[in-house]
């Protein structure tokens, strides 16, 4: 595989917490490769390191050993400010708890990370009007995310992380908090809107309802990659 | 993201509000308080404000304040007239004497005696009569608070109106016998008495006889004098106590700080003001920033740099700060105007509405900082966590 279809790359990644008088190691030694253009779910049990490594991935979190290269860039060789203007341009975010701002309507939240590049405000709310039609929500512009459903609150949510066009869309827990038929529906959404070949998602579940829309399944546990599974997602 | 930032505060309106009026009701406290200081200070040297026309007063050299009467002999007089530099110098007397009123009671009225020749040092606003008629025989004028409240005829039945005192009654001052022919304006006093104008030459006749009567004795500088260098010329030469007007004012004024609790009973208001606006808007601001610090976590982690959250918190705080400040200070102000011609002592100066200022601008600043230091040690990986 060349370096230019390979989105991420981790190798002998370490990542360890201080908790109080006990050091956590929540990541050991830890390898993994994503691909453009690919859906790759990240599984395992609790407390296995699975939110710690998109962190780490996303560049939110820095690591402590190994290489983490995310578009052949290192991130560890990057500031914090050149972490935050790397995840602004390049990493789309959609929560477990869509962490939706509940004073902006529906447009302005899909706007907030075209605003964080300087776009202008009118330009952001067109395009993020655009996006929420493409999500099925354009009869949900102007509402507040308390006048929504949890499935239409996550698709706002998946709008806001694609608005901005990112090369990487991270995901925590995007059906968890939703019932079976609307979790599937979101993660429609997801694969059609987001997955393209320019792009990768890796999103981290316990929910087994959803496995079937992943290209490749990394199960994890206890800080390491334990098995990779390659399926041929259903669309 | 600056509009993103206002919206953040609008919409959580319980805060919103309770932010809004911490920073009024301190900004209202401050302003309010240090307005009736204002006024109240203004007013213990109310006299010397009215009497405009002398550059210098000279008297004891214990005097303390304006109110400190400590009578000098009428042959000062001379000695000061005879100091180069002086256009003028007239007598001034100053004291409390005893009113009898119509009906029998007494009231204690603040008594001015001006140089019969001259009638210098009147009231600087006449309601009814002239000045000059003080020179017809046992006239006095009465200032117009006087005269339709403490030395108002009691009313002749029960829970009617008091007849106020006008021009052409007479009342007794230390049983002399003395009409009303005019009746003034003066600016209140610390001492709420009734005002009464007289000649000097009347007014010594109505004090109690003592051999020293000469309260003040005030001067004129020729053209060209600079007053400071006539009043020291004044002190050295007579050995009394020579005072520019705006000296004796501070003199006055500097009195009432050291040796009343005013200040100290007006400081604490205006500290507890400044306190509790701190303690509610502040406490309001943090507890907001905290409910938002999913959301400021969310923007980290979507590329928003400490910078921009530090100015959309800057511009939070601001916008409270400008909307409580208005409000407080806008109430102070009508307050105020709701007070006018009342007892109440208030003046609001434009120095106090940029102390007031000051004060809020702390209050959001102490507010904004905590909250700042709160999300820009934020790890933005705090949005992961369910």
């Amino acid at each position: 595989m060349n370096g230019e279809q390979t989105a991420v790359s981790c190798r002998g990644v370490v990542k360890s917490y201080i908790t109080g008088p006990t050091k956590v190691m929540a990541l050991r030694g830890l390898d993994l490769e994503v691909r453009m253009g690919e859906l790759l779910m990240l599984v395992g049990p609790s407390g296995c390191g699975k939110t710690t490594l998109i962190s780490v991935i996303a560049g939110i979190l820095d690591h402590d050993e190994g290489d983490c290269v995310v578009f052949q860039q290192d991130l560890r060789a990057l500031g914090q400010g050149g972490k935050t203007r790397f995840r602004g341009q390049n990493v789309g975010f959609v929560f477990q708890a869509y962490n939706l701002l509940p004073t902006l309507t529906a447009s302005e939240n899909v706007a907030v990370p075209l605003l964080i590049l300087g776009a202008g405000r009118a330009k952001a709310v067109a395009r993020a009007q655009e996006m929420l039609v493409k999500v099925g929500l354009e009869d949900k512009i102007r509402s507040l995310p308390a006048q929504l459903s949890g499935g239409q609150q996550q698709r706002v949510a998946i709008a806001r992380a694609l608005v901005h066009e990112p090369r990487l869309i991270v995901c925590d827990e995007p059906t968890s908090a939703l019932d079976h038929e609307t979790g599937g529906r979101v993660m429609e959404v997801l694969r059609h809107t987001a997955l393209s070949s320019d792009r990768a998602l890796i999103i981290v579940t316990h929910d087994n309802r959803i496995f079937n829309f992943a290209d490749r399944i990394a199960r994890m546990d206890d800080g390491r990659i334990t098995l990779i599974e390659s399926q041929v997602a259903s669309s | 993201m600056y509009s993103i930032a206002l919206k953040m505060l609008i919409g959580d309106r319980g805060k919103y509000l309770g932010i809004i009026m911490g920073l009024t009701f301190a900004s209202l406290l401050i302003t309010q308080q240090s307005a009736i200081f204002t006024g109240l200070m203004t007013r213990t040297y109310g006299f010397i404000t009215d009497t405009s026309q002398p550059d210098v007063w000279v008297m004891d050299p214990k005097v303390q304040f304006v109110d400190d009467i400590k009578p000098l002999q009428d042959t000062e007089l001379f000695r000061v007239r005879g100091v180069d530099g002086v256009e003028w110098a007239v007598p001034l007397y100053k004291g409390l004497l005893k009113g009898r009123l119509e009906d029998g009671n007494f009231q204690i009225c603040n008594v001015y005696g001006l140089d019969d020749a001259t009638l210098v040092g009147g009231p600087p606003v006449m309601v009814q009569g002239s000045l000059n008629d003080l020179r017809r025989q046992d006239a006095i004028i009465v200032n117009d608070v006087g005269a339709n409240t403490r030395l108002a005829r009691r009313p002749k039945e029960p829970g009617g109106r008091p007849t106020p005192l006008k021009v052409g009654d007479t009342v007794e001052i230390n049983d002399h016998r003395a009409v009303v022919v005019g009746i003034c304006q003066v600016t209140r006093t610390f001492q709420s008495q009734p005002v009464i104008y007289t000649t000097y030459t009347r007014a010594t006749t109505f004090a109690p006889r003592e051999r020293k009567l000469l309260s003040f004795i005030l001067v004129k500088a020729k053209e060209g004098q600079d007053p400071r260098a006539l009043r020291e010329r004044i002190a050295e030469r007579t050995g009394l106590a020579a005072y520019t007007a705006q000296e004796f004012k501070d003199l006055t004024y500097n009195f009432f700080m050291k040796n009343t609790g005013i200040p100290i009973n007006f400081g604490i208001a205006v500290g507890l003001g400044f306190l509790i606006g701190t303690a509610i808007a502040g406490q309001t601001f943090y507890n907001f920033t905290l409910e938002n610090l999913r959301y400021f976590g969310t923007l980290k982690a979507m590329g928003a740099t400490n910078g921009i959250l530090l100015r959309m918190i800057l511009l939070q705080a601001l916008m409270v700060g400008a909307i409580g400040y208005g409000l407080g200070v806008g109430g102070a102000s009508l307050f105020g105007l709701a007070m006018r011609g009342t007892e109440l002592a208030f003046r609001l100066t434009r120095e106090l509405l940029y102390i007031s200022a000051g004060a809020i601008v702390i209050i959001i600043v102490f507010s904004a900082v905590i909250s700042i230091y709160k999300v820009m040690r934020l790890e933005p990986a705090i949005v992961f966590k369910g």
